[in-house]
Formats: C-alpha cells, sequence, structure tokens
C-alpha cells in the first residue's frame, strides 16, 4: 500500500501550526495579560497613553517611509539603466549590487557610522537615513530590475511606432509595467526599515531609537507583556501594508484582463 | 552622452555602496584599535586572526564556529522538511493548498524582530531552556519556506507519471522517490539549500531572541555586543575582508564558468 502524497505536507503544516501560529497567538495572548496571567487592557492602554512610545512609533514610521523614499528615487534609475540594453550590456554590474548583501549587515553598517565619524559628520537623523539606504537599495533595485528585465520590449517599441515620446512611452507604458516590481520594493525595504534594531543605534550613536529598540528592551528586561503588547501593535502595521500589496496586485490582474 | 551619465550613475551608487567594504578592507591592515586610525602597513591582525583559528580558544572563532554549524544543521534540516513538505502541497488541491501556502509565507512577510519575539515567547511558553537548539530550531522555522518556493517549480516542471511508472515496475516507494523524484528535484533542493544557508548565516534578529542567556554567539550577535561594548574587536576586519574575498573570487569562478558554458552552447 502506498501513502497519498498529499499527506506528504501533514509534518510541516504540523511544524507551521507550532513555530509559526502558535508564536503569533502567543504575542496576542501575552499582550492581553497581565504579569500575573489576568486579562488586561493595560499594555496596549500604556502604549496609547505614553508620549514617549507614541513618539517613537511616529518617528519609526517616518523614517520608514522616509528611508523607502529615498531607496526608491535612488533605486529605480539604477534598475531602469541596468535593465536597458542600451545603457547597461554587462550582467556583472547586477552582480555588484547584490554583493554587498553577502557581508554581514551589522558589520556594514558599523564601518559606515566610522565613515561618517572620519569625515566629520554628526551622527543624527541624517546619518540614519543615508546609511539604511546604504543597507536596503538593493532590495529596492533587484525586484524592480527584474520585472523591468522580464518586460515585454515590444510594448514600449510599439508605443514608440506609434508616435509616443521617449518621456511618453516611460510614463505610460515602462512605468505602469514595472508596478509589481516597485510595490515588492518597497514592501521589502518598508517592513525591515520600520522594524529595525540595532542599525539605527549604530547609526546615530543611540541618539534615536525606534521602535524595534523599545520591543527589544521590554522583552530583554523581562517586561514581556508589554513587548508583547509593542509587537502586537507592530504586526497590526505590518498586516495593513500587506493588505495594501495584495490590493495592488488584484488591481493589477484585473487590469491586465481588459 | 546618455550611455555616460547612465554609466556615471551606476558607478557613483557603486562607490558609495562598497565605500565602507573598501574601508573595512584598508583597516584590515594596521594595527589600530578603532577604524580610520592608520598607524601604519601591517598584518598583525591576519596573524591573530589565524593563530586564534590555529587555537580554537578566542570568542570570535567559537562565534565563527557557531554561525557556520548552526547555518549548515538549519539549511540541511529545511531542505529535507522543505522538500517532503513541497511534494505534499503539490499534491494538495483548493482551499488546504491555499490555506498552507499562506501560513508558507508568513515567516517569510515577517519582520525579524516579529519572528523572534514570536519565537521567544514560544519557548518561554513551552518551557524550553534557551540555547543551541531553540536557535536552530528558529532558524529552521524561518528558512523552510524558502526551499519550499524553490522546490515546488521543479514539481511543477516534472512528469508526474516517471514516479507512477517507476512504481508500476515494481520499485519500493522510497526508490521510486530516490531514484526518480530527487534527481529531478535536485536543482531546487540545492537553491533551496543555499538560499537558506545564507539567510541564517546573515541572521541577527532572530538568533538574538532565541539564544538564551547560555553565552551562545553567532557572528551577527558577537559583533552587535562587541559594538555596545565600545569598540570591535580589530580582527573582526581581515576576517570580513576575507570573507568577502572568498565571496567574490567564488562569483568571479561562476561567472567564468558560466560564459564558458555559454560559449560551448554556442559552437553547437
Amino acid at each position: 500500500m502506498t501513502i497519498k502524497r498529499s499527506s506528504w505536507s501533514i509534518p510541516y503544516l504540523i511544524f507551521l501550526l507550532i513555530f509559526v501560529v502558535l508564536p503569533l497567538v502567543l504575542i496576542a495572548i501575552y499582550a492581553f495579560q497581565d504579569g500575573e496571567g489576568g486579562f488586561t487592557f493595560a499594555n496596549i492602554a500604556r502604549f496609547f497613553t505614553d508620549s514617549d512610545s507614541l513618539s517613537t512609533f511616529a518617528l519609526s514610521l517616518e523614517v520608514a517611509i522616509e528611508n523607502t523614499a529615498i531607496c526608491l528615487l535612488l533605486g529605480y534609475p539604477a534598475a531602469y539603466i541596468l535593465a536597458s540594453k542600451d545603457l547597461n550590456r554587462s550582467a556583472v554590474t547586477v552582480i555588484l549590487f547584490i554583493l554587498p548583501m553577502w557581508i554581514n549587515a551589522l558589520m556594514r553598517t558599523l564601518a559606515t557610522a566610522e565613515l561618517f565619524n572620519v569625515f566629520g559628520v554628526t551622527l543624527g537623523k541624517g546619518t540614519l537615513l543615508f546609511g539604511m539606504a546604504y543597507d536596503y537599495l538593493p532590495f529596492m533595485i533587484y525586484p524592480i530590475y527584474n520585472t523591468l528585465n522580464k518586460m515585454d520590449k515590444s510594448f514600449s517599441e510599439a508605443a514608440e511606432d506609434l508616435g509616443a515620446t521617449p518621456a511618453q512611452v516611460f510614463r505610460k507604458v515602462t512605468l505602469p509595467l514595472s508596478m509589481p516590481g516597485v510595490t515588492s520594493g518597497i514592501m521589502m525595504v518598508f517592513m525591515p526599515t520600520v522594524s529595525t534594531f540595532a542599525i539605527s543605534e549604530f547609526l546615530t550613536n543611540n541618539k534615536i531609537k525606534l521602535f524595534g529598540t523599545i520591543i527589544q528592551e521590554n522583552i530583554n528586561s523581562s517586561m514581556w507583556n508589554y513587548g508583547a503588547a509593542l509587537a502586537l501593535i507592530m504586526l497590526v502595521i505590518i498586516g495593513i501594508t500587506t493588505l495594501f500589496n495584495d490590493e495592488d496586485e488584484a488591481g493589477k490582474a484585473e487590469g491586465g484582463l481588459i | 552622452m546618455k550611455k555616460f551619465f547612465a554609466q556615471a550613475y551606476i558607478w557613483f551608487l557603486l562607490i558609495l555602496l562598497y565605500a565602507p567594504l573598501v574601508f573595512i578592507g584598508i583597516f584590515s591592515f594596521t594595527e589600530s584599535r578603532v577604524m580610520g586610525n592608520w598607524t601604519g602597513f601591517s598584518t598583525k591582525l591576519y596573524g591573530n586572526l589565524f593563530s586564534g583559528m590555529m587555537q580554537g580558544d578566542s570568542a570570535l572563532m567559537a562565534a565563527v564556529k557557531n554561525t557556520l554549524l548552526i547555518a549548515l544543521i538549519a539549511a540541511a534540516i529545511s531542505t529535507l522538511l522543505g522538500t517532503i513538505a513541497a511534494i505534499g502541497i503539490f499534491n494538495l488541491k483548493g482551499r488546504k493548498k491555499a490555506g498552507i501556502q499562506f501560513l508558507n509565507n508568513i515567516p517569510m512577510i515577517n519582520p525579524d524582530i516579529i519572528t523572534g519575539v514570536s519565537l521567544f515567547l514560544l519557548f518561554i511558553f513551552l518551557g524550553f531552556s534557551q540555547g543551541y537548539t531553540t536557535v536552530v530550531l528558529a532558524h529552521i522555522t524561518f528558512c523552510t519556506p524558502y526551499v519550499v518556493l524553490n522546490v515546488m517549480p521543479k514539481l511543477a516542471q516534472m512528469n508526474p507519471n516517471t514516479y507512477e511508472a517507476a512504481l508500476d515496475l515494481g520499485a519500493t516507494p522510497g526508490q521510486a522517490l530516490r531514484k526518480v523524484m530527487i534527481p529531478q528535484l535536485r536543482p531546487g533542493m540545492i537553491s533551496g539549500f543555499i538560499l537558506a544557508f545564507t539567510m541564517s548565516l546573515d541572521d541577527f534578529a532572530v538568533t538574538f531572541f532565541t539564544r538564551g542567556t547560555v553565552g551562545l554567539d553567532t557572528l551577527s550577535t558577537y559583533i552587535y555586543t562587541d559594538a555596545r561594548k565600545g569598540g570591535l574587536t580589530p580582527e573582526l576586519r581581515p576576517l570580513m575582508t576575507l570573507i568577502f574575498a572568498t565571496i567574490l573570487i567564488l562569483l568571479v569562478i561562476i561567472n567564468i564558468r558560466q560564459a564558458r558554458l555559454a560559449k560551448k552552447a554556442a559552437n553547437k
């Protein structure tokens, strides 16, 4: 007798339930518990009434949005150039953009901070944004490059033949077709930056604290319940961002049918 | 003209991107405690690194060993678990398939800190003492989804009848799996393994939350603790330079081989 092969997914399903679903449920449970295990809203309430936590949260969102915007502005032209046959013929330059990711991110960040010191730049929000753009630019370039590279060139050629100027071709054909790459690039940069810790401390010499750092500090000082509440709030932000992305892609698919 | 500006822009970004790495490389050849302070050319740090490696007693070397061992174990188990899972998921249909694929996506979407904190709470909840095992389990959790994603396309390319044919011709399910299925899935398994291995090597946040208080360090947590104490161990500079040089050489070899293969294919 042979086993049905679909049953081979069962061990992994059990694994996922224990190591992915249960831990996320535990975040929610701990978030609504007081120290003795009783149900409470106090942890969540504490976040919304603590002006320090709220301002850190706002700053984290701001930094993440700004960093994502910087990466997009710097990364899109780079991806466009790398994917264009007229402007770039070597595959090596593409690899060169991915290569630094193989070096430990903390080490790279520390070296960046040290470089700022050498050039006499004071560590602060400016260096934070600049340093994070270093770390995450490849994550923006790569997905955009991929979609641009796979794109059917005959669309833009057709637009050209029909009399569109290069600017029009870009605005009406290339840019809309590259949007899936842009959204996944935004996700890949926004998600890690909104939740970052350690990197922000190194780049600002502990002057700027981000949301991830408060989560870490609470967990490490055994304030699990408040830490879990903060993690839950971050999880909600992540969930909302993912939802936006899904809607966007659903919209794309419908648009493609017409 | 347009091409000139485009190339200039690309090189401008690359110079920015590589500046910190070049900086580490340059200052690996001087003895000073901090980067940015040149105290004359010296290969002493490389010497220290290698003698530390020989004796195997320095905390830095222990961290390097832990990093590699954890990545190897986690990637191997993830590849096994992920491949079996992919075969199972591929043969599921409808809502069950969508459901498990959704669960499979969660660790990839979740930021590291959420994965780390949630697993930390899990191990507290289960009463596991945290250390080597919990770090490996945590790494398997975020590595396996990538293996599943890499093996699934290979299953789609495979002719499903070959496995049945092997069974009809008298092979046991084990033999059919080993001799028919695995060879066809191998490229996906290998790329999944490599991806899992690098994800594990790079990880900081998840290890940080699941390593407990037994003093277990990987390279990332070592660097973190070191930097917080003020001042990085100088030997990290030659170590990072060597890692980067190795990767660079590997990539060059792979590229030359691919170019040669492409040439061969073109000549045929």
